[in-house]
Formats: C-alpha cells, sequence, structure tokens
C-alpha cells in the first residue's frame, strides 16, 4: 500500500526542546529535541525502560518534566492547571490496559467527556459516540460493560472514547501489547484508517509492519536519549547506530 | 513410536452432566455431605439447631402477654417468656417519654422517613428526591414542633443562596470562587437580619405550629433513629471528603483530615459522648443552651465519618492508577473526574465496608444510655427498676435485639441487592 504523504503540513503540532525528566535520582528522559509537525505519524520504539512511554506521557502532562519545554499546540505545559486541562482535552490517548471506565457502557464511556468537559448536548454528544463506535466497527456493543467485551473490542472502544472529545492529536501508548495475536490486528486496522485520515499521531509500539506502513518517521530511544530518527525505509534498511543494529536484529531476527 | 498426528474425525456434541450432580441430591452432596468432615459438621450442627429450638420454642410461643406484672407470669407458669412487659410499655420503647397524645408525630415521621429513602436507594424513584430533600426540615418540625417557619426559613434562605450564587453564574461572572463567597455572604445577611423579621411576618399571616417537644422527652427507637439516621446521612459526605483530603497533594489538608481521623478513631466513642454531654458545656458561652440530642448527633456523625473516610480510602486504594490516567487525559477537572469516575468505583467497591460502617453506627446509638439519654436499652434499665417488672431481662433485651435486627438484616440485604445491581463485568 502506498502511503500518503500529503498530508503533512508545516504547522508545529508539538514542539519539545532541551527536555529532561527525572524519577527521584533516575535521569529518565535526556535532553530530548523533537518537533512534530500536523499531520504527521511517528513511531517511537525502544527497549523497554529507554523511557520511550514516559516521553509521550510527559506530552499530555500524566508525567511532569522538570527541564526544558514542551509546547502543544501553541500553549505550554506549565503548573498552570487551566492550561493543563486545555492541552489533555486537545491531545487523545490511549493506553497498553485500556482504562476504560468499567462502571459505564460503552456508550456512556464514549459520551463522558464531551458532555462534561465540552458541554456538549447529550443528544449530540450521542451522535457522535455513534459515528466514532462505528468508526471502529462495533456499534452494536454500545450498550454493554467494557468487562463483557473482548480486549480488541475494549481497545477499539478506547480509541473511539477518544476521537470523540475531536482531538488534534492521538497519542498511543503501547495500545497492542496487552492483546491476543488474533485482536492486534483488528486494533492495528483502526489505527491505520486514522493515519490515513491524516490524524496527527505519536505512537510507542514494537509493531514494525505497522511502522513500516503508516509512520512517516520512527524514532529509536535507548538510555533516555533519542538515539536515531529516520523515515521507516531508511531506518530499518541503513541503520546508523551500532545500537539500533542491535535492537532491530533483536525484534526482528526471529 | 506413537503417531502424532491427529485430526478430528466427529465433532462431540455437549450433553446434561450426570444426574447426581444437579438437583436436590447434587446440591446436598456437594454444599453438606461432600467429604467425611463435612457429614460429621452437618449433623453436629442439625444437632444443636434442633436442642436450642427445642427449648426456645415452647418458650416464646407459650409465653404470657397480659398479665400486670412479672410476679404473675411467675405465679402462671414461670417456663414460659412473660412478654406482658412488652405489652404494657412498648409505647415507652418506640417513644420514650415523648407526650402520649402527640405520639403520631414521631409515628408519622417514620413513615416519611420511608417513602424518603426511597428515591434514594432506588434510582427508578429518583423524580421523588425532592422529598428526600424537604424530608430533614420535615422531620424536626414533626419532631420537636415549634413553628413550621422557622424551619421553612433555612430552606428559603439557602434556595435564595443557591439562585444568588446560579443568577451570578450565568450573568455576571465567570469565577466561581468569588461568587461562592459573595452567595455565602449574601446568605449571611439573609440569616442575621431577615430572617428573624420573615418568620415573625410569616407566624402573623398564616401560624402553623406544633406544641413544642424537648430534646429529653425524646426516647427509645425514636431517638435511636434520630441519632442512626441523621449520622449515617452526613457521615457519609464528610467521610468522602476527608478520604480525598486524606489522598491530597497539599500537605495541610492532608494533615487536617489525618490528624483528624486518627484522633477520632483513637478515643472510645464513649469518651466523646460524654464530652458532648459534659465537657461541651464548659467551652461555650454561659447561657448558650444547645441541644443534647445535637450534641449526641454530631459527636456520633464525627465518629462514624473517620471510619467511613479509612474504609473509601481502602476503595480509593483498590482503583487501578489507570482510571486517574484515564480520566485525566480526557480534560476532567480533578473534581468531575473525582464525581464521575473515582468515586463511583471507589464507592462500589467499598460498599461492604461502608454498610458495616452503617450498622455498627446504628447499634452504637445504644451507648446513649451511658450519658442518661433513654434509649430502648437505656428504657429497659427504668422499666426493670420499675418493682412490677423487677427481674426481667431476657424478654425485654430479646424484643429489643429483634428491633434492631430487623433494621441492620434491612442494610445488609439493600447492600447485597446493590452490590448484584452495580456488578458490570458479567
Amino acid at each position: 500500500m502506498e502511503k500518503t504523504k500529503i498530508n503533512i503540513t508545516d504547522e508545529v503540532a508539538i514542539h519539545i526542546s532541551d527536555m529532561n525528566k527525572w524519577f527521584g535520582n533516575f535521569h529518565v528522559l535526556r535532553d530530548i529535541n523533537l518537533e512534530v509537525r500536523r499531520g504527521e505519524r511517528i513511531v517511537v520504539c525502544g527497549p523497554s525502560g529507554s523511557g520511550k512511554s514516559t516521553l509521550i506521557r510527559c506530552i499530555n502532562r500524566l508525567e511532569e518534566h522538570q527541564k526544558g519545554s514542551i509546547i502543544v499546540d501553541g500553549t505550554e505545559l506549565t503548573t498552570d492547571l487551566k492550561n493543563i486541562d486545555k492541552i489533555r482535552s486537545e491531545v487523545g490517548m490511549v493506553f497498553q490496559h485500556f482504562n476504560l471506565f468499567p462502571h459505564l457502557t460503552t456508550l456512556e464511556n464514549c459520551t463522558l467527556a464531551p458532555m462534561w468537559v465540552r458541554e456538549t448536548p447529550e443528544k449530540e454528544a450521542t451522535e457522535i459516540a455513534m459515528e466514532m463506535l462505528e468508526k471502529v466497527k462495533i456499534p452494536e456493543q454500545a450498550h454493554k460493560y467494557p468487562g463483557q467485551l473482548s480486549g480488541g473490542q475494549q481497545q477499539r472502544v478506547a480509541i473511539a472514547r477518544s476521537l470523540c472529545m475531536k482531538p488534534r492529536i492521538m497519542l498511543f501508548d503501547e495500545v497492542t501489547s496487552a492483546l491476543d495475536p488474533e485482536m492486534i490486528k483488528e486494533v492495528l486496522d483502526t489505527m491505520i484508517q486514522l493515519a490515513e485520515e491524516g490524524m496527527t499521531m505519536i505512537c510507542v509500539t514494537h509493531e514494525m509492519g505497522f511502522a513500516r506502513q503508516v509512520a512517516d518517521r520512527v524514532i529509536f530511544m535507548d538510555d533516555g536519549q533519542i538515539v536515531e530518527q529516520n523515515e521507516p525505509e531508511e531506518f530499518f534498511k541503513n541503520p546508523k547506530s551500532d545500537r539500533t543494529k542491535l535492537f532491530l536484529s533483536q525484534i526482528l531476527g526471529h | 513410536m506413537t503417531k502424532i498426528a491427529f485430526v478430528r474425525k466427529k465433532e462431540i456434541p455437549p450433553s446434561p452432566p450426570p444426574i447426581t450432580e444437579v438437583g436436590l441430591i447434587g446440591w446436598l452432596r456437594q454444599n453438606l455431605f461432600s467429604s467425611w468432615l463435612n457429614s460429621i459438621l452437618t449433623v453436629l450442627s442439625v444437632y444443636f439447631i434442633v436442642i436450642m429450638l427445642w427449648d426456645f420454642i415452647p418458650w416464646a410461643y407459650g409465653g404470657h402477654w397480659n398479665t400486670k406484672s412479672l410476679r404473675e407470669c411467675l405465679d402462671l407458669d414461670p417456663d414460659v417468656a412473660c412478654f406482658s412487659v412488652l405489652a404494657a410499655r412498648w409505647k415507652q420503647l418506640l417513644f420514650g417519654l415523648y407526650p402520649a397524645e402527640e405520639y403520631w408525630r414521631p409515628t408519622l415521621t417514620f413513615i416519611f422517613l420511608l417513602l424518603a429513602i426511597v428515591p434514594i436507594l432506588f434510582p427508578k424513584f429518583f423524580r421523588f428526591f425532592w422529598f428526600s430533600i424537604i424530608y430533614p426540615g420535615l422531620a424536626v418540625w414533626l419532631l420537636w414542633g415549634g413553628s413550621v417557619w422557622s424551619i421553612s426559613i433555612v430552606y428559603i434562605g439557602l434556595t435564595l443562596g443557591v439562585l444568588f450564587f446560579l443568577t451570578l453564574i450565568r450573568r455576571y461572572l465567570k469565577n466561581y470562587m468569588i461568587a461562592a463567597i459573595l452567595a455565602f455572604l449574601f446568605t449571611a445577611v439573609f440569616f442575621l437580619f431577615i430572617s428573624n423579621w420573615l418568620v415573625g411576618l410569616l407566624n402573623a399571616i398564616l401560624p402553623i405550629n406544633l406544641p413544642f417537644v424537648e430534646s429529653l422527652k425524646m426516647g427509645g427507637f425514636t431517638l435511636s433513629l434520630i441519632v442512626g439516621v441523621t449520622g449515617i446521612v452526613a457521615s457519609f459526605p464528610i467521610g468522602i471528603l476527608l478520604a480525598l483530603g486524606r489522598q491530597s497533594n497539599l500537605p495541610v489538608i492532608k494533615m487536617i483530615c489525618v490528624g483528624f481521623i486518627e484522633f477520632i478513631r483513637g478515643v472510645p466513642l464513649i469518651t466523646l459522648l460524654f464530652v458532648a454531654s459534659v465537657l461541651l458545656n464548659y467551652f461555650l458561652p454561659p447561657g448558650t443552651n444547645f441541644d443534647i440530642v445535637l450534641r449526641v448527633v454530631i459527636m456520633v456523625t464525627l465518629f462514624s465519618a473517620a471510619y467511613m473516610a479509612e474504609v473509601i480510602r481502602g476503595g480509593l486504594a483498590g482503583l487501578p492508577l489507570g482510571q486517574h490516567e484515564a480520566s485525566a487525559s480526557l480534560g476532567l477537572t480533578y473534581w468531575q473526574s473525582q464525581r464521575l469516575i473515582i468515586m463511583p468505583q471507589a464507592l462500589k467497591i467499598s460498599i461492604p465496608g461502608i454498610v458495616n460502617t452503617f450498622i455498627g453506627l446504628f447499634k452504637d446509638t445504644t451507648l446513649v444510655s451511658i450519658i442518661s439519654l433513654r434509649d430502648p436499652v437505656g428504657l429497659a434499665s427504668t422499666i426493670r427498676a420499675d418493682q412490677k417488672w423487677n427481674g426481667i431481662y431476657w424478654e425485654l433485651y430479646v424484643a429489643i435485639g429483634l428491633m434492631f435486627f430487623i433494621f441492620c438484616w434491612g442494610m445488609s440485604q439493600y447492600s447485597q441487592y446493590l452490590e448484584r445491581k452495580l456488578k458490570t463485568d458479567k
């Protein structure tokens, strides 16, 4: 399948400069510099503990950075709660363990944030939610509770829940890692569809097939640093750093 | 060497389980006679139940109801119960020293109580929730009496305050904090300067009065319910706030909450009740008449709020961190996410503990007999001091126990119903 690149614009969606973060004394992110353009699709990979999840969690302030700056959609992340809530409502996030709200039905999961954060009327929120559930291909599960769905279905609901806020940027944090092999494909298909529609995406994932197919840029991280980034073709064919070569040989080797 | 390759040749259809596994026989085998040890325990338990009932049933069933004193009972038949004490004193057990011609008031209050809790317990009837809001004022007026306006004025004042706040927010102000402060000042001014005058006016126009009944006349189950129900209703929200406060990132709030919880939990309830009945008067300005029942209710509320906070904190700790992260990532504010995501789940997890605390609180109301309030247990002593009934205990305490059991069992049943209803994973 041919990739569509026309979506990438000059507009800067996320600007991270000289960002550092520590967990106690542990220096988990070191001098991160990253610029993401609107419409760009980025895959972040790296060994576990390399800081890739922490990096994207800093973008919507689930983690606080201690040095440097992060600017999302022109708003800088500071301790100002209003800014944080604003950015969070513009940036969708999907988690490894879905984190659906188990006490609400699928539909209520999707309508909750638009109704309370955006103050969308219930009828309209329901329409948007059904539209998004159709997009992820499970409108028939709208009145079930998350506990009654399979892992793949739950993850798709989680994607729909984020989309209901009409986010301008989507963050995916290892969204297929907790799924059975049979279900990974249905979630990846949803993400591919999103990518083709021109959503700005940052995906932390080990699905290299997905990276090859949709990413505009692959970033490899190790020890809290960005080691290498490139277009996927080049990245997989001609990795420059030894560390990247080792990593790729380990995950593609068998 | 055996062959590894295998292909299913024919499909095996599902069939019913063997007959010994289902029905009554299956149930008995699984639950009562699953092993030798279990069979022996079953037989022993049945034996003990039988010998207990063997004595209890004739004692209770043949009991006297119409004698004038314990002496008379014993003369008739000393081996059976003397329930005459209940027949003679049941009004006192229910209403304490409440004036006899006003018994309809606590009775009506109780009936209204049952109606008022229905919208809270069953969401189906939530449209009647207005009655649950009116009920506290109605109950206070019915029980203590006085002018209906001096109670209504509280509602009027609070409603005006809320309306004032909403108007400010909708029309003039964006800042909730300032609007809240202004609304608070407005309400304070209303209660300090306008309310007395307005009550007087309303009384002059339309006097609706009930004879005043003082707190020391309250007793029996009426008192248990006043203290118990108010304590339960008030301690729940306070417990939630304390639990949230204890988890707060703000050190001052956290310290206050931890200090409060640890202090109250570390002190016996009886001590707090003594403080309420005796010591508090030393601290208050002379001449203030701070109602004894109100003082007791406050102490009982604070006491169970501390326990409630810990129970709810357990529920909060049981929630995966992902729930906080997911609601934050959607842009919900702290209070929104607490109200919509965190609390509903934390409370659901804590239902058994919450109901446990409620039941404990309700039974602890009997401790007020220590500070010579006349709850059923206190009344039992009074009744036994009467020479006609001197020496009776079983009948009285069995009856009191039964009354408490009915209420507590009801709460426990409701909590189980709620747990089944809120189960969303299957």
